[in-house]
């Protein structure tokens, strides 16, 4: 009985393809010879990306446009995450973080606790203050810039990214004011750079299915060309495991891309799988799973050739899978984040702090050299072995 | 070539790994290289390609034990207030209660309580088997020796008694890590490996099937889960009698050893190796209960072909804080969409419903 299964290894090595095989088998060939001659993918590549079940086909394409765009480093960078406010106008149908002013649990923080929580932070090493929050409809636009410029004041040395696209289009129509004068005297005020959220699904049916009231795909874009023109940096997000289609997903990713050519001014993508929980779509939608968000993020990479990092939002994806994506695409991952509101309050039950040391502990783990960096993707430090 | 990946082709060309090799791999070996490799090795041994499961109720019939590992958070002393013993009755309601589930298999996995007599296993099994037409998968190793001191029976007579009663497999718990240099560190009143290793033996010549397994994540080295590894497959070398392999990881929670869990990183790996050493154990088992369902489904593509069971019910992993719950449909929808195929199996590991 000795080396029975064992032996009969040797004479299986042959695969029997069907003809679906052949076709995807072929599709990743013509894919593999593209990005290694540099040349782009198109629509139709994607769509095809999507039907490759096998990681480790995928991952090996996306890994070695990872290793060339970013070599053997893994980034994070250590920032605290504030929520100004959870009352918000938009009420998107996938977000269990919004409130309506009324709301028993609504809340809303003043510049001064806004600035003090900074400011309790700082011991802790931080280099970024993040701030994402909800459209409030009393607050007004001054509301914002003040806290923008007394955190700049109290603390000239953190860099604040701020605001998605969708904030900013929400503050010209309070203020009254054009996109870019609302830019420009939020950078006057020590804005550094912007978030990449609010892009979900350029798609338009999707966006009226998932989030009606929110700014459409082509201002959120515009936004972004807005932001990049003036010098300030920005990431793009997608928002994905909802009604959007392999298609539509493809499409949002072109979007940036093209916008990428024209200002170069993307830093990051981060793709962030949709929590149905304590949403409308609770009872009908569950969670992407582990093997669908690291689909995500390779096919990610593959598309976007002209960004430089993909990062994976561990609060959202969890650290496991965080950490398994780095072996498959993803150069980044986030902050020791400090607090988090918006994805626990759909039920994610990751961590919500994670210090440094274990960061840099699992990023060496997976073969990488963890690199703290600031928001700009200046290296602060190299932790090598 | 680069060292590691001469060692992953010499796998795939049939070789058989060593020691010196596999521990080359758990240092060198980039995740997606070893998880790629064991993932084609584990289509070879899975012809069908079906990734499988198992519907079972896990009945814990007392948390009395004299053992009291220090890895564990289930056992109680027998003056503690929580410490229980299930009748005879309450096990067949239990049963009965998962054969009207649709389970295909009992586990009655329990503590070592020095106030049971032999003869209350022998009378549920029966008590079991007159009443339902089950497949009952229980008693790991250091019950069965625990069987002799209390019976004053040999091993073969107790093995020859359950399985006249009724026991059909016995689950290949309690093997920890089989070196006894660890053993002495986390369980020091365990059965040794090499008692371990006897009553498998013995098992597979009485004509029982078996499984083994494997905690990792406590106090040993790699080196020491690849000796245990080498301990397995020499035994299935000389008896065949092992149906499948399952890797799970230490959980700490309220636990005498405490310390914290190792990563689902080193699982994911170790799970690999032991899919490229063991060459000779048809089934490997992912651990969604360990290891939570992202990282069980995962498991699919890292050498494992079979999630176990979805359990309807489980308290041992649960005392130590690890509570993941899993419905057929759950699982069904997991393992679709890591784009593998869904079968439900029984305890022999025949399929028994393809879910295409």
């Amino acid at each position: 009985m000795k080396h029975t299964y064992h032996q009969n290894l040797k004479c299986k090595i042959q695969v029997s393809t069907s003809y679906g095989d052949f076709q995807l088998n072929n599709n990743i060939q013509l894919i593999n010879n593209k990005i290694l001659s540099g040349e782009r993918l198109s629509k139709e590549d994607g769509i095809n990306l999507f039907k490759i079940n096998d990681i480790y086909a995928l991952g090996n394409l996306a890994n070695n446009v990872k290793k060339k765009k970013t070599g053997d480093y893994v980034f994070f960078n250590v920032n605290l995450h504030i929520n100004l406010t959870n009352v918000c106008v938009s009420r998107c149908k996938f977000c269990a973080f919004s409130r309506d002013k009324n709301d028993k649990d609504a809340y809303s923080m003043t510049a001064d606790e806004a600035v003090r929580r900074a400011i309790d932070s700082l011991p802790l090493g931080i280099t970024e203050v993040h701030i994402v929050s909800g459209l409030h409809p009393d607050l007004p636009f001054e509301y914002y810039v003040d806290i923008i410029s007394r955190l700049k004041e109290k603390m000239p040395k953190i860099h604040i990214q701020a605001f998605t696209a969708v904030e900013i289009d929400y503050f010209s129509q309070i203020s009254g004011r054009s996109i870019k004068d609302v830019l420009i005297i939020l950078k006057n005020a020590g804005l550094g750079s912007m978030p990449g959220g609010g892009a979900e699904i350029f798609n338009s049916k999707v966006r009226e299915k998932v989030c009606p009231k929110k700014a459409s795909g082509e201002k959120w874009l515009e936004v972004m060309e807005t932001a990049h023109t003036l010098g300030l940096r920005s990431n793009a997000t997608l928002l994905y495991g909802h009604l959007e289609s392999d298609e539509e997903i493809i499409d949002h990713l072109i979007s940036l891309r093209n916008l990428q050519d024209k200002t170069d001014g993307f830093q990051a993508f981060i793709p962030l799988p949709f929590h149905p929980k304590n949403t409308e779509f609770e009872n009908t939608h569950k969670r992407p799973g582990a093997f669908e968000n690291l689909k995500m993020y390779m096919i990610a990479r593959l598309m976007l050739d002209n960004f430089d990092h993909i990062k994976s939002f561990w609060i959202m994806v969890g650290l496991d899978i965080a950490q398994l994506s780095l072996n498959f695409g993803v150069d980044d991952l986030d902050g020791t984040v400090v607090e988090e509101k918006i994805t626990h309050s759909a039920g994610a039950e990751t961590e919500q702090y994670i210090s440094k040391q274990e960061l840099i502990s699992l990023i060496r783990e997976t073969g990488h050299t963890p690199v703290e960096r600031d928001t700009l993707y200046n290296v602060i430090k190299i932790y090598k072995e | 070539m680069i060292n590691y990946r001469k060692i992953l082709n010499n796998i795939l060309m049939g070789k058989r790994l060593d020691k010196k090799d596999a521990l080359t791999l758990y240092q060198e070996a980039p995740l997606p290289e070893l998880g790629d490799t064991a993932n084609q090795i584990s289509g070879r041994f899975n012809k069908t390609g079906f990734s499988t499961f198992v519907i079972d109720r896990n009945i814990n019939y007392t948390n009395i034990c004299q053992t009291q590992c220090k890895f564990c958070a289930f056992y109680r002393k027998t003056d503690s207030p929580d410490a229980y013993v299930l009748s005879s009755e309450e096990i067949l309601r239990k049963v009965e209660e998962a054969y009207n589930a649709g389970a295909t298999q009992i586990m009655l996995q329990g503590g070592l309580n020095p106030d049971l007599p032999f003869d209350y296993y022998i009378d549920i099994l029966k008590k079991i088997k007159s009443k339902f037409r089950i497949y009952i998968h229980s008693f790991s190793p250091p019950e069965i020796i625990h069987f002799t001191k209390i019976s004053n029976f040999s091993i073969p007579m107790v093995l020859n008694k359950l399985k006249d009663a009724g026991l059909d497999s016995i689950p290949g718990g309690g093997a920890e890590i089989l070196v006894d240099h660890v053993r002495k560190t986390i369980s020091p009143k365990k059965i040794s490996g090499t008692e371990w290793l006897g009553v498998m033996e013995q098992a597979h010549n009485a004509g029982f099937k078996t499984t083994a397994t494997m905690m990792m994540g406590s106090v040993e080295n790699f080196g020491d889960r690849i000796m245990h590894m080498e301990f397995i497959r020499s035994l299935q070398d000389k008896t065949s009698g092992f149906r499948a392999f399952i890797p799970w990881t230490f959980q700490p929670g309220f636990t005498e050893l405490g310390g914290t869990k190792n990563s689902r990183y080193d699982y994911l790996k170790t799970l690999a190796i032991s899919r490229l050493f063991l060459d000779n154990i048809i089934n490997i088992q992912g651990s969604w209960v360990t290891q939570g369902k992202d990282i069980g489904q995962l498991s699919l593509w890292f050498g494992a072909n079979d999630l176990g069971s979805i359990m309807l019910e489980e308290n041992v992993v649960k005392a130590a804080g690890t509570s993941y719950q899993i419905t057929r449909n759950e699982i069904i929808q997991l393992i679709r969409d890591a784009s593998k195929i869904p079968a439900e199996r029984n305890t022999e590991y025949n399929i028994i419903k393809i879910f295409n």
